[in-house]
């Protein structure tokens, strides 16, 4: 396939105007972070000084390094139990044979129209009745079981040839050790799609942060930035832009490195 | 002879269905052991706070979420009079109609853009798909500066051109408007990213086949992308608005509901009757409306997305 | 000793359709036994229900005497090659031999000494550190083998293992695992649809057709003496020329066009049935001469293969085919003499196909046809 090369500037010059316009918000902001607050009081654009004063003074006056240690342990925590679970339910969907399997799909598959938020009130009580309340464990724990994941890592188990299951039974080898030794290294490409979503979306966790924190000793860094923000008010945007990049570096980062797999993925699980 | 031969048979038949009703229950429970993680914690976290939320919706409550008095559906008598309710599904309504389209579109535009196969494509593909990795904290104090009355870049460059400047945020016929500009851009990304991986799915010889016959790039795009894309679009449209429902962080952190509830969206109000208010007997009744809502559109998806979403 | 029996095996999923059904069958020790069908057959089903991988729905089956109806495969002592190989992609030729030697428990020194013997016994020693992606077609093929190998279980199952090789590796493999068989004093059951292979390696072969046994008995029996219709054309190539027979007084008429004189007193018995089909091997159709002939026949088509030469003929609605040893110098619309005597046909009923006679030439004396 050739393209014509009118055609070609026709593209680059689109896809140059996107990118400035999705970018625009994410580099003001990161320009804004380096520029004293006068600077951007009185509304320049471009900053002609280049100060960390706002990265110090968000270290300095929050106690921003807990919050990323906590938002770093609930995503790797969610991440690893979302892992572990969706991959034993996938198992069981895909190379077990047991009365009931059809109709504890369907369950797995009707766990999907219960939004979260529309039963938020009682998880709440639950946290809070067992203490659960400004702990990991209450930040993390209603979040490990997972349909989506499920379905993802089942299209992901369904491509693993079943002779090798009857292989493997032929030559005597139980489930479990099946599944850690041949499922999971087979399938790792789609668990590291799975995992990167997964801390993805538990990093950015909004409303059950917020309601399951009420001190800083478990809140995370998205609850923090919103605790900086209405703390702050109007005076100090280059602190708060501060902080906001930092917070968003680590899942930049991540999503970079898995752009590609996130891509496939994602649309596998959801479209198979 | 015979007569005993016929008698072992049946025999053994009798001892194999003893022995293969061992084996089944014995594969039903290593089945169940190996889902019972994700059940137990369905259970605990989905099934039962649904079953709960029901219930509560029937009662009104203490400070701390205990019920006192039943009171049958009048919670949701209560709702359905109160306007500051009704006002909060109709925003919801209008703020679903502003950011779906918009989304689905910007994004399919990107997506077709970012498809083609050029030099440095990669560049632009991570770009358009970087506010995925932007949390909702975080964008939205991106745009509450764009937003800012006097030094956000959008009143700048409004002065700039000569057009007076607009109170996004507090104006309450624009405060909806910009809440919903924010969230197209920040769901930019997910979208773009599944629609970009839809179209790489699609077979390239179709296009092939297309050029040899001489088609233009638009008819390519209207006879052969967009149909192949179309499960997949089905896919991110239903997402997107099952997203626009459950909208929460942006509203909490631009606005707070206001002005005048003129972006008071639905978990929003229910958020403020639970947590604020500590009505959770009415904020349950509005979450069963949240759960109705949803539910309606997920089996839509399903069964209009039967034929091309395929789960089981 | 018998170390592989069946009666009246049956597997149905619904209870209602068969798709096995009546299966009684005795397989020797140190036997290599082939299980071969058209596909669908239920060839395949039958060996995973030995195997342990489909339960049996009716009948008894016993390994070494034992009752294993309801063992699970691990508890049989046997191992299985697939068609697929079901080689561990991401685990090393050596671990992929030795991934099921853990399971069953044996010592690490035990492991390495068979890991040896089996690598160069089958020639692996060179690769054992590879993946399966970086091996060729016949290697992987050696890997799976190995793997059975090394288990040192005496049944050996096999399901189509060589389907995924190319012709030329494919008749390679097919001497190595009869090699490996015989040398290891291996019980050997092979599913394949391919009736060559059948015919070249098994010791037995049973024909299997819509879930019934059609026939079972070495090849040379098979090949002489076909129970039935199916048997008879399913084995053998080029297939066995196949026509409508009638008998009046002192002839046979085939297909209504060849007529041959009935001399020989065998086959009176023959007279009181109607509807006869005769079978007749394409090298049983030979050269005739000018002055030496039954029958002229128009050729159709002719295919050069070298060492001999194919020719089709059309005889009534059928197309017979013959196999002339030589290079023959003829071509399509030629008419050329050709000698057919009765004394090559097989006599099957035409309602139950069942085999009436077989052909007294070839049954009376092999050796002819040897040379």
């Amino acid at each position: 396939m050739t393209v014509p090369i009118h055609q070609k500037i026709i593209f680059y010059l689109l896809l140059t105007i996107s990118a400035i316009v999705i970018f625009a918000p994410a580099i003001i902001a990161f320009s804004m972070s380096f520029m004293s607050n006068q600077e951007i009081m009185t509304g320049t654009l471009i900053p002609s000084s280049f100060t960390l004063d706002n990265y110090v003074q968000v270290f300095d006056r929050f106690p921003l390094f807990q919050f990323l240690l906590n938002s770093l342990i609930v995503s790797l925590a969610i991440m690893v139990g979302q892992l572990t679970l969706s991959s034993l339910a996938a198992y069981a969907f895909v190379f077990l044979e047991f009365k009931g399997r059809d109709l504890l799909f369907f369950v797995f598959i009707a766990t999907m129209m219960v939004p979260f938020e529309a039963s938020i009130i009682p998880n709440f009580q639950t946290v809070r009745d067992m203490g659960w309340i400004n702990t990991y464990t209450g930040l993390t724990l209603p979040f490990f079981a997972m349909a989506f994941g499920t379905f993802l890592l089942r299209q992901s188990f369904k491509q693993i040839p079943k002779e090798l299951k009857e292989a493997s039974e032929i030559a005597g080898i139980g489930d479990f050790k099946f599944y850690l030794t041949v499922v999971l290294p087979m399938a790792r490409t789609s668990l590291v799609t799975l995992g990167v979503y997964g801390f993805l979306t538990s990093w950015n966790m909004y409303l059950w942060p917020l309601l399951a924190t009420t001190d800083e000793t478990t809140r995370t860094v998205q609850i923090g930035l919103r605790q900086l923000q209405s703390q702050e008010q109007l005076n100090e945007w280059g602190v708060i832009m501060a902080g906001a990049i930092i917070v968003v570096l680590p899942t930049l980062i991540l999503l970079f490195l898995g752009q590609n797999k996130l891509q496939k993925g994602l649309a596998e699980g959801a479209l198979k | 002879m015979n007569d005993i031969t016929v008698r072992t048979e049946t025999d053994y038949a009798i001892e194999f269905n003893k022995i293969k009703k061992i084996h089944r229950i014995q594969s039903f429970f290593k089945g169940i052991l190996f889902l019972l993680p994700s059940i137990l914690l369905f259970s605990v976290f989905l099934f039962y706070p649904m079953m709960k939320t029901i219930y509560l919706s029937f009662f009104l409550t203490d400070n701390s979420g205990a019920t006192t008095v039943y009171v049958g559906l009048d919670n949701f008598k209560a709702i359905f009079s109160s306007p500051i309710f009704l006002q909060s599904l109709k925003v919801t309504l209008l703020f679903v109609v502003y950011t779906v389209p918009g989304t689905v579109l910007i994004s399919l535009v990107l997506a077709i853009l970012a498809n083609e196969k050029l030099r440095g494509i990669g560049i632009f593909r991570t770009i358009f798909s970087s506010t995925m990795g932007i949390s909702v904290a975080a964008a939205s104090v991106f745009w509450m500066f764009l937003f800012h009355p006097t030094i956000g870049w959008l009143n700048q460059i409004l002065a700039t051109l000569g057009i007076e400047a607009i109170g996004w945020l507090t104006d309450p016929d624009w405060a909806l408007l910009s809440v919903s500009i924010s969230t197209i851009w920040m769901n930019i990304g997910f979208t773009f990213l599944i629609l970009l991986g839809g179209l790489q799915s699609i077979d390239s010889y179709l296009y092939e086949s297309a050029d040899i016959d001489g088609a233009s790039y638009f008819y390519k795009l209207r006879r052969i992308t967009i149909p192949m894309l179309s499960p997949t679009l089905f896919f991110v449209i239903t997402v997107s608005f099952i997203n626009a429902f459950q909208t929460f962080g942006q509203v909490d952190m631009l606005t707070r509901g206001g002005p005048q509830n003129e972006t008071n969206v639905i978990v929003y109000s229910i958020y403020q009757e639970a947590f604020m208010n500590y009505q959770h007997g009415s904020a349950s009744a509005q979450a069963i409306v949240l759960f109705v809502i949803i539910l309606v559109l997920t089996l839509i998806q399903f069964k209009l997305g039967e034929r091309k979403v395929h789960y089981q | 000793m018998q170390h592989v029996e069946m009666k009246n095996i049956a597997k149905s999923y619904d209870k209602e359709h068969y798709v096995l059904n009546g299966i009684d069958l005795e397989i020797e020790e140190g036997e290599f036994f082939v299980l071969v069908g058209p596909s669908g057959s239920g060839k395949s089903t039958l060996l995973r229900m030995i195997a342990g991988l489909e339960e049996i729905s009716g009948g008894i089956l016993k390994i070494n005497d034992k009752v294993v109806n309801h063992l699970r495969p691990k508890d049989r002592n046997l191992s299985m090659v697939f068609q697929n190989y079901a080689l561990y992609p991401h685990l090393s030729v050596e671990q992929n031999i030795l991934f099921g030697l853990n399971a069953k428990k044996v010592k690490k020194q035990e492991q390495k000494k068979r890991l040896t013997e089996t690598a160069e016994m089958m020639g692996l020693t060179e690769l054992l550190k590879r993946k399966p992606k970086q091996l060729s077609g016949g290697q992987r093929q050696r890997v799976a083998l190995a793997r059975s190998v090394v288990s040192e279980a005496p049944l050996f199952l096999m399901d189509e293992p060589l389907s995924n090789l190319d012709a030329k590796l494919r008749a390679h493999m097919r001497m190595e695992i009869r090699r490996l068989q015989k040398k290891l004093g291996l019980t050997m059951i092979y599913v394949t649809h391919d009736q060559v292979e059948a015919m070249t390696m098994g010791d037995r072969i049973m024909v299997l057709n819509d879930g019934k046994i059609q026939q079972v008995g070495d090849p040379i029996s098979l090949y002489n003496n076909p129970a039935n219709l199916f048997v008879a054309s399913f084995i053998g190539s080029p297939k066995i020329n196949l026509g409508q027979a009638m008998i009046k007084e002192e002839e046979i008429i085939i297909e209504d066009c060849l007529h041959i004189p009935l001399q020989n007193a065998d086959i009176t018995n023959l007279k009181k049935r109607d509807h006869l089909t005769i079978g007749i091997r394409a090298e049983h159709l030979f050269k005739g001469t000018p002055e030496n002939k039954t029958h002229q026949l128009e050729i159709i088509n002719v295919e050069h293969l070298g060492n001999e030469t194919l020719l089709t003929f059309e005889v009534g609605q059928q197309f017979w085919t013959a196999k002339w040893l030589g290079q023959w110098q003829v071509t399509a619309g030629d008419m050329v003499p050709v000698q057919i005597s009765i004394d090559n046909m097989h006599f099957f009923d035409t309602q139950t196909t069942e085999l009436v006679q077989a052909a007294p030439n070839v049954t009376r004396d092999q050796g002819v046809i040897a040379i």
